[in-house]
């Protein structure tokens, strides 16, 4: 029999909006009323004029995605089921990005593959509102891991076949990603490949590290200290500081040159990513090591586990949450810091925000920039997912 | 047997374990008691090399610990300290599974095993086996914890409080289950407590420790009767000694022959004759009766016994 109290709190949340919600929403409606919702560019580094939603579109078309949009919106800030809402904002998402490529293929003379069409700040509001509402649904249900993966890969699916398909070629980023395909994808091998040489090797490092942090508590402040400082400085200063000694060693040893250590490129980035890695990688392993109860060591050590046994089969298997906590950390960090090393000829996607910021051309920029995000947050979703189903136990 | 030599334990200028030497009879049940500080617990970790001596040495059976690695040692002798340490990443059958997974055994031995276990624990393999030690009462935790440790077949059984967490009842329970498996199985059992009353009900024999040192190791009864030293009668207790003593002897063993056949409600009420004499005692005060019947478990008659013959067994000979 279920409490009088009980069934007023859940009439109660019946009726419950979310607040982050209604604020998104309405952010959303403004956005739709006072911002550009595309920008129109006779170039690709001309100025560029800003249009409504109004007046990108034949009026009737703009006028009924307009209001289908701000039903949307209003619907996603104002309803109290966390499902509607979900769907609300995951159709507002698609008919922002389709109202978006049917500007674009309207606004372009056919042809014309010199005008530039991007999204307007307008677009980008509404997009990351919607985008915020879904997420924030999507976390009240509380998928099981293996779910919020699934999500993820339809959602990646989805993409990429609206990519393939070409819906978005007439605007101006996929005009920049035609001319730069092969580049493209070199770039993005590139910034993989530079995240994982500096990650494996901090991982390979660090947890040892950790290891001996929580083993020997003498040497742990040293050791973290150490590493708090290095995290410390600049990514620039510190290119600058390994620079020297790697030219140096390039000069003096013919053989490493040949491997790719240079003053200059991956060699500097990677060393420089794979010593902020290490922090985040000590830190955790001897934090979870050290969350370990005292009584389950004891108890293992008391049944005949050799030391090596205890430190793998009981140690290391309870802090592994901990310690993938971590490296999910270094996983997210480095795909976003690996953007600089573009600057020292390291290559990656930061080779087009570099390029696109030297050359002004902000859709170069957003070349590099989007996956270089796209990437770093599913990552995450996928390292949360396997830490999740690591906690076997709760917390 | 366990052979205890002048072993002793120092930390620094600190003296934890002070000497001791002790002999332990196979297939008894010896509880080393006292306060806390008083080295019951390093004693105990020193005859699995858990704790490495100063000096002194601990033979099992004739050979010297010292001469066997001390991961060997422990995985022939059963281990159960408070809170249970169960491994939280690991399910009921792992964790029971531990040590013979260690020794090797094949897969479908160490199943075969490890659901025995669970039965003689009252615990349904099918419905236990699976869950994690989170899914499981206090009760059932520690009952998986001695599982665990009796997994291999160990002749030795090491336990260090392991009734201190549990509530009164399930300790009850728990203990009554330890004896009913020690006299089963002939486990050789050492076990450290703090709680007197725990070692009086538990113990074939009782080393009371204090500072590092034994003061006195014997029978219950005879800690009772004739303490060696003040600090031990300190510990057992004066105030109800007597009864104490009474809850030490079974009506079996005190009853005198006769009378028992033609047994009337008026002669007094029928005791088993397995209850001890306390137990008896309080019977008949609460009933107003003068004497009880005393029947064997099979309900053949043992003899009677009257309040005056039992009054006689509280007493110092």
């Amino acid at each position: 029999m279920s409490s009088p109290s009980a069934v007023n709190s859940s009439v109660a949340r019946r009726f419950e909006i979310d607040p982050l919600s209604a604020a998104l929403g309405l952010v959303a409606i403004a956005s739709l009323v006072f911002l550009p919702f595309i920008v129109v560019k006779t170039s690709r580094i001309a100025s560029g004029v800003s249009r409504q939603l109004i007046d990108a579109l034949p009026f009737g078309a703009a006028l009924a995605v307009g209001t289908v949009l701000a039903v949307l919106a209003a619907f996603t800030a104002f309803t109290a089921s966390v499902r509607l809402r979900l769907c609300a904002a995951l159709a507002g998402l698609v008919l922002c990005a389709l109202t978006v490529a049917r500007a674009a293929d309207a606004l372009t003379p056919v042809g014309n593959r010199i005008v530039r069409i991007s999204p307007g700040f307008g677009f980008w509001v509404l997009l990351i509102a919607f985008g915020l509402i879904a997420t924030n649904a999507l976390t009240r249900f509380r998928l099981a891991p293996s779910r919020r993966v699934l999500v993820l890969a339809l959602a990646v699916a989805l993409l990429y076949a609206a990519f393939a398909g070409g819906v978005f070629d007439a605007l101006s980023i996929m005009r920049e990603y035609a001319v730069n395909a092969d580049r493209f994808a070199r770039e993005a091998r590139q910034h993989v490949l530079l995240v994982l040489a500096s990650l494996a090797p901090a991982v390979i490092v660090g947890v040892p590290i950790g290891i001996l942090c929580h083993r020997v508590p003498r040497v742990r402040g040293a050791i973290l200290q150490t590493l708090n400082l290095i995290q410390t400085i600049p990514s620039i200063a510190l290119f600058g500081i390994l620079m020297v000694p790697l030219a140096a060693i390039a000069a003096a040893y013919p053989l490493a040159a040949e491997l790719g250590v240079h003053g200059i490129g991956a060699a500097p980035a990677v060393i420089a990513l794979f010593l902020y890695a290490l922090l985040p990688v000590v830190a955790n392993t001897s934090v979870g090591l050290g969350r370990v109860s005292p009584s389950t060591v004891e108890a293992a050590r008391g049944m005949g586990m050799t030391n090596r046994q205890v430190l793998w089969q009981v140690e290391f298997a309870l802090a592994l949450p901990v310690i993938l906590t971590g490296i999910r950390i270094v996983l997210v960090q480095n795909i976003g810091l690996v953007t600089i090393a573009a600057l020292i000829g390291g290559g990656g996607f930061g080779t087009f925000v570099f390029q696109g910021i030297g050359q002004t051309a902000i859709d170069l920029v957003l070349l590099g920039a989007i996956p270089t995000v796209a990437l770093a947050f599913s990552c995450a979703v996928v390292l949360d997912a396997l830490v999740d189903t690591m906690m076997r136990t709760p917390p | 047997m366990i052979e205890i030599e002048s072993l002793t334990k120092q930390y620094g200028a600190t003296t934890v374990v002070d000497g001791v030497s002790m002999s332990i009879e196979s297939g008894s049940l010896t509880v080393i008691v006292g306060t806390s500080g008083s080295g019951k617990s390093t004693l105990l970790r020193m005859i699995n090399k858990l704790i490495e001596p100063t000096s002194g040495r601990v033979s099992i059976d004739g050979r010297d610990t010292a001469t066997t690695p001390a991961y060997l040692l422990r995985r022939k002798i059963g281990y159960v300290i408070q809170g249970h340490g169960l491994f939280p990443h690991r399910t009921v059958a792992e964790n029971i599974g531990t040590v013979p997974k260690l020794l090797g055994w094949e897969r479908a031995r160490v199943r075969a095993r490890v659901d025995e276990l669970l039965k003689i624990f009252q615990l349904d393999p099918q419905e236990y086996a699976g869950k994690f030690p989170y899914q499981l009462s206090g009760g059932q935790q520690q009952r998986v914890g001695v599982a665990r440790a009796l997994a291999a077949e160990p002749a030795l059984l090491l336990m260090d409080e392991p009734f201190g967490a549990l509530d009164p009842i399930i300790r009850a329970k728990a203990q009554d289950d330890l004896l009913e498996i020690q006299r089963r199985f002939g486990t050789t059992v050492v076990l450290v407590t703090h709680d007197m009353d725990e070692a009086f009900r538990l113990g074939s024999r009782v080393a009371v420790m204090d500072r590092g040192r034994v003061l006195q190791y014997d029978r219950p009864t005879l800690l009772l009767t004739h303490p060696s030293d003040p600090f031990v009668s300190r510990l057992t207790g004066t105030a109800d000694r007597a009864l104490r003593l009474l809850s030490l002897i079974s009506a079996g063993e005190a009853a005198v022959p006769g009378g028992a056949a033609e047994a009337t409600a008026a002669e007094g009420p029928t005791v088993q004759a397995d209850t001890s004499l306390r137990d008896v005692l309080c019977d008949l005060l609460w009933r107003g009766a003068a004497s009880a019947v005393v029947v064997n478990a099979d309900g053949t008659p043992a003899g009677r016994l009257t309040v005056g013959g039992i009054l006689a067994h509280g007493r110092p000979d």
